[in-house]
């Protein structure tokens, strides 16, 4: 068997062939991937830029409280916006903590059986519903068989049952990521699971079970179908500037629907008006998610491990 | 195995235990006594039984799925699965890992966390009970100026002792230590060593480790575990002695097989 060759130091780290293609090569994916993150921003970018400059000349604190004017073609977007925080408000009061105590339930106490295998394949599969499926489910189950009527009542069911199994899911992803030795060490020292629950996995779980919930808001606030189908309507009269002119069995307006309404259903509205809308319903959307992560920066640096 | 006719009433008696993981037996009907105020030495190679022994001591293999345990333990003569309120049976029973876990809260609240578990909440109470744990697990003097600060944020070696403490908080009569002195330093394990030949003289106390050295200074018995079966349990002077009962012993011991 011959030795292996030697060779010389100085010829180890010289720039062969071999090191010159692998060099090219880490240029070229680098430039590739750069190229694909840039193409993700630029449409953003773009249809942003293109809604304000669009959306300008209606912008102005008198088209957030006025209310529609004139067959709808001027004025402002009052109730479609205390419409759609009516929604999102109610429909998270209700999947919240529903979603949030089922999901502790999943990750903290349930047995891996037949039984926690199918509210598991159940949550998953909700959520791979289309929202069009869950407009009919909510226009069945709460507008008729519950006999809610078209409200704001079933709208918001409606809407809660869409966010309910990402609310489910994120809850079990924030408390799957505290370490089960904390758990065990509790448990050793005699701790019952909710005070081990309460006392350690709950405080280090909560900026992702806030920041899950919180971004179920944009859904809730963005999606049409599930509305349309069970509560939210073209027109309401109603006060400018009202804080709270609907009751839970009226039905309202909605910035999602407002949009779809005034931009294909009602002549001559004046251009820049859903436009406007457009900015308004993403400006909301985007200061949530902001706030969101705002928050979980905020839990985050307070987190004690 | 050797029998020793003036054996006491045993602190702890195993009687034909037997784990199994899903279908995978991994203790298979093991028996023997602990007795009151000694330090029993479990050693053996990874996988051989040890830690899920010690879970089957409190209990804490319920959390485990698919666990099953036959077979009997009791503690002063009461079977462990007949016990009304499990949480008091692990308060009886002090449990170290291997690994340090400071739970993320402070110092103090690390310590007092059982005790407030169990009902405790004055604090003309805790605080007295909390400066003897902390002192007892030879942490006191360290820490004792910023009882306020994260108990993850202590080193390593302070961590583990801040563990001891926390066994210790809910006055357990039986503390079993699982290779406790794997992530610490000499200085640190010979500490906790001294506070173990002091804590022996109130509690019984069951030792895993891996190190010889360390078996033979503190335990009074010893007992070998191997693949979920006693090889040998004796006086640990026999164990590591020249000539133990069985084969298997001396070659272990000596880092022959294993």
């Amino acid at each position: 068997m011959n030795p292996p060759p030697v060779i010389p130091v100085s010829a180890r780290f010289t720039r062969t062939p071999l090191v010159v293609r692998k060099e090219r090569q880490q240029a070229a994916v680098r430039l590739v991937l750069l190229a694909m993150a840039v193409l993700m921003v630029l449409p953003l970018l773009s249809i942003i830029s293109h809604l304000i400059v669009q959306a300008w000349p209606a912008l102005s604190w008198e088209f957030l409280v006025d209310v529609p004017r004139r067959g709808m073609t001027e004025g402002g977007i009052w109730p479609a916006l205390v419409g759609t925080v009516y929604l999102v408000v109610i429909s998270l009061a209700v999947s919240a903590p529903i979603g949030v105590l089922a999901a502790i339930y999943l990750n903290e106490y349930a047995r891996d059986n037949w039984f926690t295998r199918a509210i598991n394949l159940a949550v998953i599969s909700l959520a791979g519903v289309p929202s069009i499926v869950h407009a009919l489910f909510g226009l069945g189950a709460f507008v008729y068989a519950a006999r809610f009527g078209y409200s704001i009542l079933a709208a918001s069911l409606t809407l809660a049952i869409m966010t309910l199994p990402v609310i489910i899911a994120s809850t079990r992803e924030a408390l799957a990521a505290v370490p089960t030795a904390f758990r065990e060490a509790c448990w050793n020292v005699g701790a019952t699971r909710w005070q081990t629950i309460r006392a350690i996995v709950l405080p280090n779980s909560i900026s992702g079970i806030l920041t899950g919930v919180i971004l179920q808001v944009s859904r809730a606030a963005g999606e049409t179908a599930p509305i349309l189908f069970t509560g939210a309507v073209f027109f309401k009269a109603v006060q400018r500037g009202d804080l709270f002119p609907y009751r839970l069995t009226d039905q309202c307006m909605a910035l999602s629907m407002h949009l779809y309404t005034v931009s294909t259903q009602v002549p001559n509205v004046r251009e820049a008006i859903p436009w406007a809308t457009a900015v308004v319903l993403l400006g909301a959307v985007l200061a949530v998610n902001a706030a969101a992560i705002a928050l979980r920066v905020w839990l985050r640096n307070r987190k004690r491990w | 195995m050797v029998t020793v006719m003036d054996a006491p009433t045993p602190k702890i008696a195993v009687q034909d235990l037997s784990l199994a993981y899903g279908g995978t037996e991994v203790i298979h009907g093991i028996t023997f006594d602990v007795r009151p105020n000694e330090i029993l030495g479990i050693i053996g190679p990874a996988r051989s039984g040890k830690t899920s022994l010690l879970r089957c001591l409190n209990r804490t293999i319920d959390f485990i799925a698919g666990a099953r345990v036959t077979g009997a333990i009791r503690i002063d003569g009461t079977d462990i699965r007949a016990v009304r309120d499990v949480h008091a049976l692990r308060r009886t029973i002090g449990m170290v890992a291997p690994l340090p876990v400071g739970l993320p809260l402070s110092i103090y609240d690390n310590v007092a966390f059982a005790p407030r578990c169990a009902g405790l909440s004055r604090r003309a109470e805790l605080d007295p009970l909390v400066e003897r744990c902390l002192r007892q697990a030879a942490l006191w003097d360290e820490v004792k100026d910023r009882l306020d600060s994260l108990g993850t944020a202590l080193s390593g070696g302070q961590q583990q002792r801040l563990t001891i403490a926390r066994a210790l908080s809910h006055q357990p009569e039986i503390l079993c230590l699982d290779e406790f002195s794997i992530a610490i330093d000499p200085v640190t394990t010979m500490r906790i060593e001294d506070v173990l030949r002091e804590l022996r003289r109130e509690i019984t106390i069951i030792l895993v480790t891996n190190l010889t050295h360390q078996a033979r200074r503190l335990t009074d018995r010893t007992m070998f575990l191997w693949n979920g079966r006693i090889i040998e349990l004796d006086r640990s002077d026999v164990i590591f002695s020249n000539q133990p009962s069985r084969k298997e012993t001396l070659e272990y011991v000596n880092g022959i097989f294993g």
